[in-house]
Protein backbone atom coordinates (compact mmCIF):
# COMPACT_ATOMS: atom_id res chain seq x y z
CA UNK A 1 0.00 0.00 0.00
CA UNK A 2 1.29 3.68 -0.96
CA UNK A 3 0.05 6.53 -0.05
CA UNK A 4 0.21 9.39 -3.01
CA UNK A 5 -0.06 12.78 -1.15
CA UNK A 6 -1.98 15.22 -3.78
CA UNK A 7 -3.14 18.07 -2.03
CA UNK A 8 -5.04 19.78 -5.11
CA UNK A 9 -8.20 21.21 -5.66
CA UNK A 10 -11.26 18.97 -6.67
CA UNK A 11 -12.46 21.74 -9.39
CA UNK A 12 -8.86 22.14 -10.58
CA UNK A 13 -9.86 21.42 -13.91
CA UNK A 14 -13.26 23.30 -13.79
CA UNK A 15 -10.81 26.38 -13.02
CA UNK A 16 -8.34 25.58 -15.80
CA UNK A 17 -10.89 25.61 -18.38
CA UNK A 18 -12.55 28.62 -17.00
CA UNK A 19 -9.20 30.51 -17.60
CA UNK A 20 -9.09 28.89 -21.10
CA UNK A 21 -12.51 30.95 -21.25
CA UNK A 22 -11.58 34.74 -19.82
CA UNK A 23 -8.51 34.48 -22.36
CA UNK A 24 -11.17 33.67 -25.37
CA UNK A 25 -13.35 36.47 -24.39
CA UNK A 26 -11.02 38.55 -23.31
CA UNK A 27 -9.23 38.72 -26.72
CA UNK A 28 -12.57 39.16 -28.71
CA UNK A 29 -13.31 41.82 -26.52
CA UNK A 30 -16.27 40.23 -24.83
CA UNK A 31 -17.21 41.28 -21.37
CA UNK A 32 -19.01 38.28 -19.57
CA UNK A 33 -21.27 38.78 -16.55
CA UNK A 34 -22.42 36.07 -14.30
CA UNK A 35 -25.79 36.58 -13.01
CA UNK A 36 -26.84 34.25 -10.01
CA UNK A 37 -30.13 34.56 -7.90
CA UNK A 38 -32.59 32.06 -6.68
CA UNK A 39 -35.26 30.24 -8.58
CA UNK A 40 -38.23 33.19 -9.17
CA UNK A 41 -35.91 35.87 -8.19
CA UNK A 42 -36.05 37.56 -11.46
CA UNK A 43 -32.89 36.86 -13.33
CA UNK A 44 -34.90 36.65 -16.74
CA UNK A 45 -37.17 39.52 -16.24
CA UNK A 46 -33.69 41.96 -15.14
CA UNK A 47 -32.39 40.57 -18.59
CA UNK A 48 -35.03 41.53 -20.03
CA UNK A 49 -35.48 45.17 -19.05
CA UNK A 50 -31.61 45.73 -19.45
CA UNK A 51 -32.35 44.36 -23.14
CA UNK A 52 -34.69 47.41 -23.29
CA UNK A 53 -32.47 50.24 -22.00
CA UNK A 54 -29.01 49.48 -23.46
CA UNK A 55 -30.83 49.16 -27.07
CA UNK A 56 -28.35 51.87 -28.27
CA UNK A 57 -25.35 50.78 -26.41
CA UNK A 58 -22.95 47.57 -26.36
CA UNK A 59 -24.41 44.59 -28.71
CA UNK A 60 -25.75 42.11 -25.98
CA UNK A 61 -25.65 38.37 -26.33
CA UNK A 62 -27.40 35.94 -23.21
CA UNK A 63 -26.69 32.09 -22.18
CA UNK A 64 -29.60 30.98 -20.30
CA UNK A 65 -28.44 28.15 -17.93
CA UNK A 66 -31.27 25.99 -17.41
CA UNK A 67 -32.18 22.45 -15.98
CA UNK A 68 -34.62 21.87 -18.77
CA UNK A 69 -37.13 23.64 -21.11
CA UNK A 70 -35.98 26.85 -23.31
CA UNK A 71 -38.36 29.04 -21.90
CA UNK A 72 -35.95 31.65 -21.40
CA UNK A 73 -33.86 31.74 -23.87
CA UNK A 74 -37.10 32.12 -26.18
CA UNK A 75 -38.37 34.77 -24.30
CA UNK A 76 -35.05 36.64 -24.91
CA UNK A 77 -34.84 35.42 -28.69
CA UNK A 78 -38.32 37.50 -28.81
CA UNK A 79 -36.58 40.46 -28.08
CA UNK A 80 -34.15 40.15 -31.38
CA UNK A 81 -31.19 39.43 -29.05
CA UNK A 82 -28.90 36.50 -29.55
CA UNK A 83 -29.99 33.74 -26.94
CA UNK A 84 -28.13 30.53 -26.68
CA UNK A 85 -29.66 27.98 -23.86
CA UNK A 86 -27.96 25.14 -21.92
CA UNK A 87 -29.92 22.99 -20.40
CA UNK A 88 -27.84 21.22 -17.72
CA UNK A 89 -29.64 18.38 -17.74
CA UNK A 90 -29.96 18.30 -13.72
CA UNK A 91 -27.15 19.56 -13.24
CA UNK A 92 -28.02 22.63 -10.60
CA UNK A 93 -25.20 24.97 -11.95
CA UNK A 94 -23.37 26.09 -14.89
CA UNK A 95 -19.26 24.59 -15.34
CA UNK A 96 -16.90 26.22 -17.67
CA UNK A 97 -16.89 23.37 -19.84
CA UNK A 98 -20.81 23.84 -20.80
CA UNK A 99 -19.92 27.72 -20.73
CA UNK A 100 -16.78 26.80 -23.25
CA UNK A 101 -19.33 25.14 -25.28
CA UNK A 102 -21.76 27.84 -25.92
CA UNK A 103 -18.67 30.19 -27.04
CA UNK A 104 -18.02 28.25 -29.60
CA UNK A 105 -21.34 28.68 -30.97
CA UNK A 106 -21.82 32.50 -30.13
CA UNK A 107 -20.16 35.05 -33.00
CA UNK A 108 -18.20 36.63 -30.31
CA UNK A 109 -16.84 39.17 -32.84
CA UNK A 110 -20.09 40.73 -32.92
CA UNK A 111 -21.07 40.79 -28.63
CA UNK A 112 -19.64 42.95 -26.54
CA UNK A 113 -21.33 41.91 -23.32
CA UNK A 114 -22.60 38.42 -22.67
CA UNK A 115 -24.73 38.10 -19.60
CA UNK A 116 -24.99 34.19 -18.43
CA UNK A 117 -27.92 33.82 -16.51
CA UNK A 118 -26.51 30.52 -14.10
CA UNK A 119 -29.02 28.08 -13.18
CA UNK A 120 -31.50 29.31 -10.20
CA UNK A 121 -29.46 28.01 -7.15
CA UNK A 122 -27.41 30.32 -4.72
CA UNK A 123 -25.34 27.86 -3.18
CA UNK A 124 -23.55 26.25 -6.14
CA UNK A 125 -23.10 28.57 -8.85
CA UNK A 126 -20.83 30.46 -6.03
CA UNK A 127 -17.97 27.85 -6.33
CA UNK A 128 -18.01 27.53 -10.11
CA UNK A 129 -15.62 29.83 -11.96
CA UNK A 130 -17.28 30.43 -15.47
CA UNK A 131 -14.72 32.47 -16.72
CA UNK A 132 -16.38 35.06 -16.30
CA UNK A 133 -15.42 39.15 -15.79
CA UNK A 134 -17.48 40.24 -13.55
CA UNK A 135 -20.50 38.32 -11.11
CA UNK A 136 -23.45 39.67 -9.90
CA UNK A 137 -26.55 38.26 -7.86
CA UNK A 138 -29.55 39.44 -7.71
CA UNK A 139 -31.98 38.89 -4.63
CA UNK A 140 -35.76 39.66 -4.44
CA UNK A 141 -37.61 41.25 -1.25
CA UNK A 142 -40.25 38.05 -1.74
CA UNK A 143 -36.88 36.26 -0.39
CA UNK A 144 -36.92 38.01 2.69
CA UNK A 145 -33.96 40.00 4.38
CA UNK A 146 -31.97 36.99 5.92
CA UNK A 147 -30.59 35.38 2.64
CA UNK A 148 -27.18 37.13 3.04
CA UNK A 149 -26.72 34.99 6.32
CA UNK A 150 -27.97 31.82 5.09
CA UNK A 151 -26.10 32.26 1.93
CA UNK A 152 -22.54 33.74 3.01
CA UNK A 153 -20.48 32.42 0.15
CA UNK A 154 -23.10 33.96 -3.01
CA UNK A 155 -22.96 37.46 -1.68
CA UNK A 156 -19.37 37.16 -0.88
CA UNK A 157 -18.10 36.69 -3.96
CA UNK A 158 -19.98 39.01 -6.35
CA UNK A 159 -19.37 42.72 -7.12
CA UNK A 160 -23.08 43.83 -7.03
CA UNK A 161 -26.45 42.62 -5.26
CA UNK A 162 -29.48 44.10 -7.27
CA UNK A 163 -32.44 43.76 -4.98
CA UNK A 164 -35.60 42.75 -7.50
CA UNK A 165 -39.44 43.43 -6.20
CA UNK A 166 -39.12 46.36 -4.01
CA UNK A 167 -42.43 47.17 -5.44
CA UNK A 168 -43.69 44.85 -2.52
CA UNK A 169 -42.02 46.75 -0.25
CA UNK A 170 -45.08 47.56 1.31
CA UNK A 171 -47.01 44.53 1.51
CA UNK A 172 -43.98 42.60 3.13
CA UNK A 173 -41.46 42.87 6.22
CA UNK A 174 -38.48 42.79 4.73
CA UNK A 175 -35.97 44.59 7.06
CA UNK A 176 -33.84 46.89 4.00
CA UNK A 177 -31.19 48.26 6.03
CA UNK A 178 -30.86 44.93 8.11
CA UNK A 179 -30.39 43.41 4.43
CA UNK A 180 -28.04 46.23 3.61
CA UNK A 181 -25.90 45.64 6.71
CA UNK A 182 -25.90 42.33 6.33
CA UNK A 183 -24.62 42.24 2.65
CA UNK A 184 -21.93 44.77 3.88
CA UNK A 185 -21.04 42.51 6.46
CA UNK A 186 -19.84 39.93 3.95
CA UNK A 187 -18.93 42.25 1.29
CA UNK A 188 -18.14 45.70 2.30
CA UNK A 189 -17.47 46.43 -1.49
CA UNK A 190 -20.64 45.23 -3.12
CA UNK A 191 -22.95 47.78 -4.70
CA UNK A 192 -26.46 47.43 -3.99
CA UNK A 193 -29.03 48.33 -6.35
CA UNK A 194 -33.11 48.22 -5.59
CA UNK A 195 -35.09 47.65 -8.50
CA UNK A 196 -38.51 46.59 -9.75
CA UNK A 197 -38.51 44.91 -12.92
CA UNK A 198 -42.09 44.91 -12.89
CA UNK A 199 -42.30 49.37 -12.45
CA UNK A 200 -38.81 49.90 -14.03
CA UNK A 201 -37.98 52.07 -11.06
CA UNK A 202 -34.23 51.21 -10.48
CA UNK A 203 -33.55 49.81 -13.89
CA UNK A 204 -31.44 53.11 -14.91
CA UNK A 205 -29.15 52.47 -11.72
CA UNK A 206 -28.55 49.18 -12.86
CA UNK A 207 -28.08 49.83 -16.07
CA UNK A 208 -25.17 52.80 -15.06
CA UNK A 209 -23.68 50.44 -12.76
CA UNK A 210 -23.31 48.04 -15.52
CA UNK A 211 -22.16 50.54 -17.99
CA UNK A 212 -19.46 51.70 -15.99
CA UNK A 213 -18.41 48.53 -15.00
CA UNK A 214 -18.58 47.69 -18.85
CA UNK A 215 -16.13 50.38 -19.38
CA UNK A 216 -13.85 49.64 -15.76
CA UNK A 217 -13.27 46.21 -18.09
CA UNK A 218 -10.99 44.12 -16.68
CA UNK A 219 -10.65 44.19 -13.08
CA UNK A 220 -11.80 40.73 -11.27
CA UNK A 221 -8.17 39.10 -10.67
CA UNK A 222 -7.83 35.47 -12.04
CA UNK A 223 -6.13 33.34 -9.88
CA UNK A 224 -6.10 30.63 -11.39
CA UNK A 225 -3.74 32.35 -13.42
CA UNK A 226 -1.44 33.57 -11.07
CA UNK B 1 -26.25 20.08 -4.57
CA UNK B 2 -23.37 19.52 -7.10
CA UNK B 3 -21.73 16.76 -5.64
CA UNK B 4 -22.32 14.36 -9.02
CA UNK B 5 -19.67 17.22 -10.88
CA UNK B 6 -17.66 17.39 -7.88
CA UNK B 7 -17.50 13.08 -7.38
CA UNK B 8 -16.43 13.14 -10.84
CA UNK B 9 -13.58 15.69 -10.76
CA UNK B 10 -12.36 14.38 -8.03
CA UNK B 11 -12.31 10.58 -9.62
CA UNK B 12 -10.62 12.36 -12.50
CA UNK B 13 -7.60 13.52 -10.70
CA UNK B 14 -7.50 10.53 -8.24
CA UNK B 15 -6.97 8.28 -11.32
CA UNK B 16 -4.48 10.89 -13.47
CA UNK B 17 -2.23 10.80 -10.12
CA UNK B 18 -2.83 6.93 -9.51
CA UNK B 19 -1.80 6.36 -13.44
CA UNK B 20 1.47 9.00 -13.44
CA UNK B 21 2.28 6.43 -10.11
CA UNK B 22 2.08 3.00 -12.12
CA UNK B 23 -0.34 2.07 -9.64
CA UNK B 24 -2.95 -0.46 -10.30
CA UNK B 25 -5.86 -0.14 -7.73
CA UNK B 26 -6.82 3.29 -5.48
CA UNK B 27 -7.87 1.77 -2.35
CA UNK B 28 -8.96 4.73 -1.07
CA UNK B 29 -9.21 8.77 -1.20
CA UNK B 30 -8.70 11.10 1.97
CA UNK B 31 -10.35 14.61 1.03
CA UNK B 32 -10.52 17.80 3.08
CA UNK B 33 -14.20 19.60 2.62
CA UNK B 34 -14.70 22.67 4.03
CA UNK B 35 -18.28 23.39 5.52
CA UNK B 36 -19.32 25.99 3.30
CA UNK B 37 -19.17 24.22 0.13
CA UNK B 38 -21.89 22.34 0.39
CA UNK B 39 -21.14 19.27 -0.14
CA UNK B 40 -23.11 16.28 1.38
CA UNK B 41 -20.61 13.30 2.31
CA UNK B 42 -23.38 11.01 2.21
CA UNK B 43 -24.63 12.38 -1.31
CA UNK B 44 -20.72 12.04 -2.84
CA UNK B 45 -20.27 8.59 -1.22
CA UNK B 46 -23.40 7.82 -3.09
CA UNK B 47 -21.93 9.06 -6.15
CA UNK B 48 -18.65 8.14 -5.92
CA UNK B 49 -19.81 4.12 -6.37
CA UNK B 50 -22.03 5.10 -9.14
CA UNK B 51 -18.93 6.85 -11.40
CA UNK B 52 -16.01 4.67 -9.82
CA UNK B 53 -17.10 1.22 -11.48
CA UNK B 54 -15.65 -0.21 -14.10
CA UNK B 55 -12.16 1.96 -12.95
CA UNK B 56 -9.41 1.79 -10.85
CA UNK B 57 -11.18 3.27 -7.70
CA UNK B 58 -14.06 1.11 -7.77
CA UNK B 59 -14.89 0.31 -4.14
CA UNK B 60 -12.39 2.53 -2.55
CA UNK B 61 -13.10 3.99 0.26
CA UNK B 62 -13.52 7.93 1.21
CA UNK B 63 -12.18 9.64 4.17
CA UNK B 64 -13.91 12.89 4.51
CA UNK B 65 -12.26 15.40 6.58
CA UNK B 66 -14.59 18.82 6.89
CA UNK B 67 -12.99 22.36 8.06
CA UNK B 68 -15.38 24.39 10.29
CA UNK B 69 -16.59 27.97 9.07
CA UNK B 70 -14.34 30.59 10.33
CA UNK B 71 -14.50 34.07 9.99
CA UNK B 72 -12.67 37.34 10.82
CA UNK B 73 -14.14 40.62 11.77
CA UNK B 74 -13.06 43.31 9.87
CA UNK B 75 -13.58 45.57 12.58
CA UNK B 76 -11.77 44.64 15.94
CA UNK B 77 -10.23 40.96 14.19
CA UNK B 78 -11.36 38.49 16.55
CA UNK B 79 -11.26 35.56 14.26
CA UNK B 80 -14.90 32.99 15.01
CA UNK B 81 -16.63 30.30 14.02
CA UNK B 82 -19.96 31.83 12.46
CA UNK B 83 -23.55 30.46 13.60
CA UNK B 84 -25.51 28.87 10.83
CA UNK B 85 -27.54 32.43 10.20
CA UNK B 86 -25.38 34.74 12.58
CA UNK B 87 -22.26 36.07 11.14
CA UNK B 88 -21.92 38.68 13.89
CA UNK B 89 -18.58 39.14 15.69
CA UNK B 90 -19.02 37.64 18.87
CA UNK B 91 -16.69 40.39 20.43
CA UNK B 92 -17.33 43.93 18.96
CA UNK B 93 -21.15 42.75 17.31
CA UNK B 94 -20.15 43.84 13.89
CA UNK B 95 -21.44 41.79 11.18
CA UNK B 96 -18.75 43.09 9.02
CA UNK B 97 -16.65 39.44 8.55
CA UNK B 98 -14.06 37.66 6.03
CA UNK B 99 -14.64 34.37 5.30
CA UNK B 100 -10.99 32.48 6.18
CA UNK B 101 -12.26 28.83 6.19
CA UNK B 102 -14.68 26.59 5.29
CA UNK B 103 -14.36 27.22 1.44
CA UNK B 104 -11.79 24.04 1.36
CA UNK B 105 -12.39 20.94 -1.61
CA UNK B 106 -9.34 19.36 -1.69
CA UNK B 107 -8.32 15.62 -2.72
CA UNK B 108 -5.75 15.31 0.02
CA UNK B 109 -3.75 11.93 -0.82
CA UNK B 110 -5.08 8.66 -2.56
CA UNK B 111 -3.45 4.92 -1.73
CA UNK B 112 -3.03 2.53 -4.34
CA UNK B 113 -1.80 -0.97 -4.39
CA UNK B 114 0.54 -2.32 -7.47
CA UNK B 115 3.90 -1.07 -8.80
CA UNK B 116 4.34 2.54 -8.19
CA UNK B 117 6.95 4.88 -8.98
CA UNK B 118 7.32 6.76 -5.60
CA UNK B 119 9.76 5.40 -3.52
CA UNK B 120 7.87 5.88 0.27
CA UNK B 121 6.17 1.93 0.04
CA UNK B 122 4.64 1.99 4.08
CA UNK B 123 4.46 -1.60 3.70
CA UNK B 124 0.76 -2.02 3.64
Amino acid sequence: MTEIRILQNILGANERIAAENRQRLRSAGVFALNLMASPGAGKTSLILRTIERLRQGPRLAVVEGDIASTIDADRIAGQGVTALQINTGGACHLDANMVGRALEALPLGEIDLLIVENVGNLVCPAEFDLGEECRVMLASVAEGHDKPQKYPLMFSEVEAVVLNKIDLLPYSDFDLEAFRRAVHGLNPKAAIIEVSCRTGEGIEAWTDWLLARLAAGQSRTDESEA
Amino acid sequence: MHELSVTQSMLELALAKAREAGAERITSLSLVVGDLTGVAEECARFYFDFVARDTIAEGATIAFRGVPAQARCRDCSTTYAPDDTIWACPACGSVSAEIVAGRELLLESIEVDGDTDTPEHTGG
